[in-house]
């Protein structure tokens, strides 16, 4: 059976969710097997196992994390080329869709970006749903040149076990001069504390105007701890300086898809709906009974968010036993 | 230095954007266009690098006539002169297709360095200047919140999933940005008049070396299967607050078996 190509997302040997999503998406077209880019293939090796994948290819050559995106690349396009595979799929991270764009010029492939769902089309082609226009159509659409190179959001499928070999293979690759052309000097990693990631969160907390100053965001903190939750923030906060900028959930921001999305003193502007509109459920909490992120909201509250959420959160730690 | 911004006019985030019935294209008649919000932190960071370094800053958009008015605007803001490749053998094109028109339109003009917005608001694909970076053969310094050049030597801070990583290369270079990179100025009134007697070149496909086989909806590498507006959300509950607001929404949460 012809394979299913998954770059598998990874860090200090620990696979991230979306990347057990993704072999779970992979089964339905050919055989799915991982590809691991930098060091810790060994440790991943169970996990990969454990959802489906029945190899990994390994390039674990320091080479491949001290460059921007095209030592991906040339590895996926090299085993395009000797594989022959039926897709190639990646999860929807800034730096994959860019691996995505360089693949896909190395194969001239067709490339499909954050596609929420991806089934078999009438003749077998692998149709990817996408969410465009902030949520507001859903379009269907496939490859017709190449190998499809199809980048996948966090969140589009539930992981589903089904135990493969995961047998390690190296993959013996030297980059090309082409693609060592943008040097990693330094990797900063920015404290986020022990909250989830905000693109894979199953839970966002975010907080808009309505909290009203830096200070006030603290509450949105406390509100998503209780939860497990990762915190977002409108733009009109962001904007203010009252919390980071990479927060941003909305048009111009991130697009994240949880099960779970509270929208706390965001009155639902079409440029923050944007980001946020295909989440499962939305919860929203606005003291304007006319804010149109009630038109969105599975449940809402129409009072003053600094009496409903610490009740909330009292109703929250009373119900978790705490 | 010869900095080239590629622009894109987006059609109005604030309006309602369709897809149109029959070839799934972009409707652009019925809706606004305008020029898409990041490439705006792109002209004001190419003018920047400009005011500091020298050179010239040229605008490069790929788009239908009225795609001219984005251009304008990029003059108006202070770039030096524009170049707009149009052609209706273009209308329908993919990634890898607009991908490759721009990359030779970029090689014919010649560059040191290329500046685009991270992504655009409509396709939001966010690949743009990798693809670019890859069919020419240059430096990716994409995703960048800073950028800092010394001489021929170019260092940005690309933002990552977990911080921002540090990384540099020689010019000729690719760099996309993200917002906040800096503060986007507002086209002056001298501007506005400038711009009207700035040079615009106006391009086909032959002049630009593009072989039209390569580009447009038919020759497309991907295509729509279907596509349909999305339901509008089942009405929910909504409640005021008359007290218990917090637990109601606890017991939501419970029932949701989210606590």
């Amino acid at each position: 059976m012809a394979e299913v190509l998954v770059l598998a997302e990874h860090t200090g040997g620990e696979v991230k969710k979306v990347t057990l999503e993704l072999l779970t998406l992979a089964r339905q077209f050919g055989e799915p097997a991982a590809v691991w880019a930098g060091p810790g293939a060994a440790e991943g090796q169970s996990r990969l196992a454990e959802y489906g994948a029945a190899r990994v290819y390994v390039a674990d050559g320091g080479e491949f994390t001290g460059y921007v995106a095209a030592p991906e690349a040339e590895l996926l396009a090299s085993l395009v080329e000797q594989k022959s595979p039926v897709a190639v799929l990646l999860a929807s991270t800034g730096q994959n869709k860019e691996v995505a764009g360089r693949l896909a010029v190395k194969t001239n492939s067709g490339l499909l970006a954050d596609a929420v769902g991806l089934t078999a089309g009438g003749d077998g082609q692998i149709v990817a749903e996408q969410s465009v226009f902030g949520g507001a159509t859903i379009v269907h659409s496939a490859v017709k040149t190449g190998t499809p190179v199809i980048t996948v959001r966090p969140n589009s499928v539930a992981p589903a076990p089904a135990p493969a070999a995961a047998e390690l293979a190296n993959v013996d690759l030297s980059l090309s001069d082409a693609a060592k052309g943008a040097k990693v000097a330094e990797k900063v990693v920015q404290e986020r504390g022990e909250r989830p990631e905000l693109a894979e969160a199953a839970i966002v907390v975010s907080g808009g105007r309505g909290v009203g100053s830096a200070d006030g965001f603290e509450l949105i903190e406390k509100l998503a701890d209780s939860l497990g939750a990762a915190v977002g923030a409108s733009r009109a906060v962001t904007d203010a300086g009252w919390y980071p900028h990479k927060f941003q959930v909305g048009q111009t921001g991130m697009t994240v898809s949880p099960q779970l999305y509270m929208a706390i003193g965001i009155s639902g502007a079409i440029q923050h709906r944007a980001g946020m509109q295909t989440s499962k459920t939305i919860i929203a909490v606005n003291k304007d009974p006319e804010a149109p992120i009630f038109e969105l909201a599975d449940f809402g509250v129409v009072g003053d968010l600094f009496t409903v959420v610490p009740q909330l959160m009292e109703d929250i730690a009373k119900r978790s036993g705490a | 230095m010869n900095i080239v911004v590629c622009v894109k006019q987006v059609p109005d985030t604030w309006a309602e954007r369709k897809l149109k019935q029959g070839d799934a294209t972009l409707d652009r008649e019925s809706v606004d266009g305008l020029i898409n919000e990041l490439d705006e932190y792109a002209i004001e960071e190419a003018l920047q690098i400009k005011e500091a370094h020298g050179g010239e800053v040229t605008v490069v958009t790929m788009g239908p006539e009225k795609a001219s008015e984005s251009v304008r605007k990029a003059l108006s803001m202070g770039a030096d002169k524009a170049v707009h490749l149009v052609d209706d053998a273009l209308a329908g094109s993919d990634a890898l297709q607009t991908s490759y028109a721009l990359a030779q339109v970029l090689q014919s003009i010649g560059f040191d360095l290329v500046v685009l917005g991270a992504e655009s608001t409509d396709a939001r694909m966010g690949a743009m200047a990798a693809m670019l970076a890859e069919r020419l053969g240059v430096a990716q310094l994409s995703l960048a919140s800073k950028v800092e050049i010394d001489g021929s030597h170019v260092r940005v801070n690309r933002q990552s999933e977990d911080g921002y990583w540090v990384v540099e290369s020689d010019l000729p270079a690719v760099i996309s940005v993200m917002e906040k990179i800096n503060e986007p100025r507002y086209p002056s009134f001298k501007g506005i008049m400038a711009a009207k007697k700035k040079p615009m070149q106006v391009l086909s496909l032959a002049e630009a070396g593009i072989d039209s086989s390569l580009v447009g909806l038919a020759n497309a590498a991907t295509e729509v299967v279907d596509f349909t507006e999305r339901p509008p959300r089942q009405a929910g509950t909504i409640v005021k607050d008359e007290g218990d607001g917090g637990t109601k929404a606890a017991e939501f949460l419970a029932a949701g078996k989210f606590i």
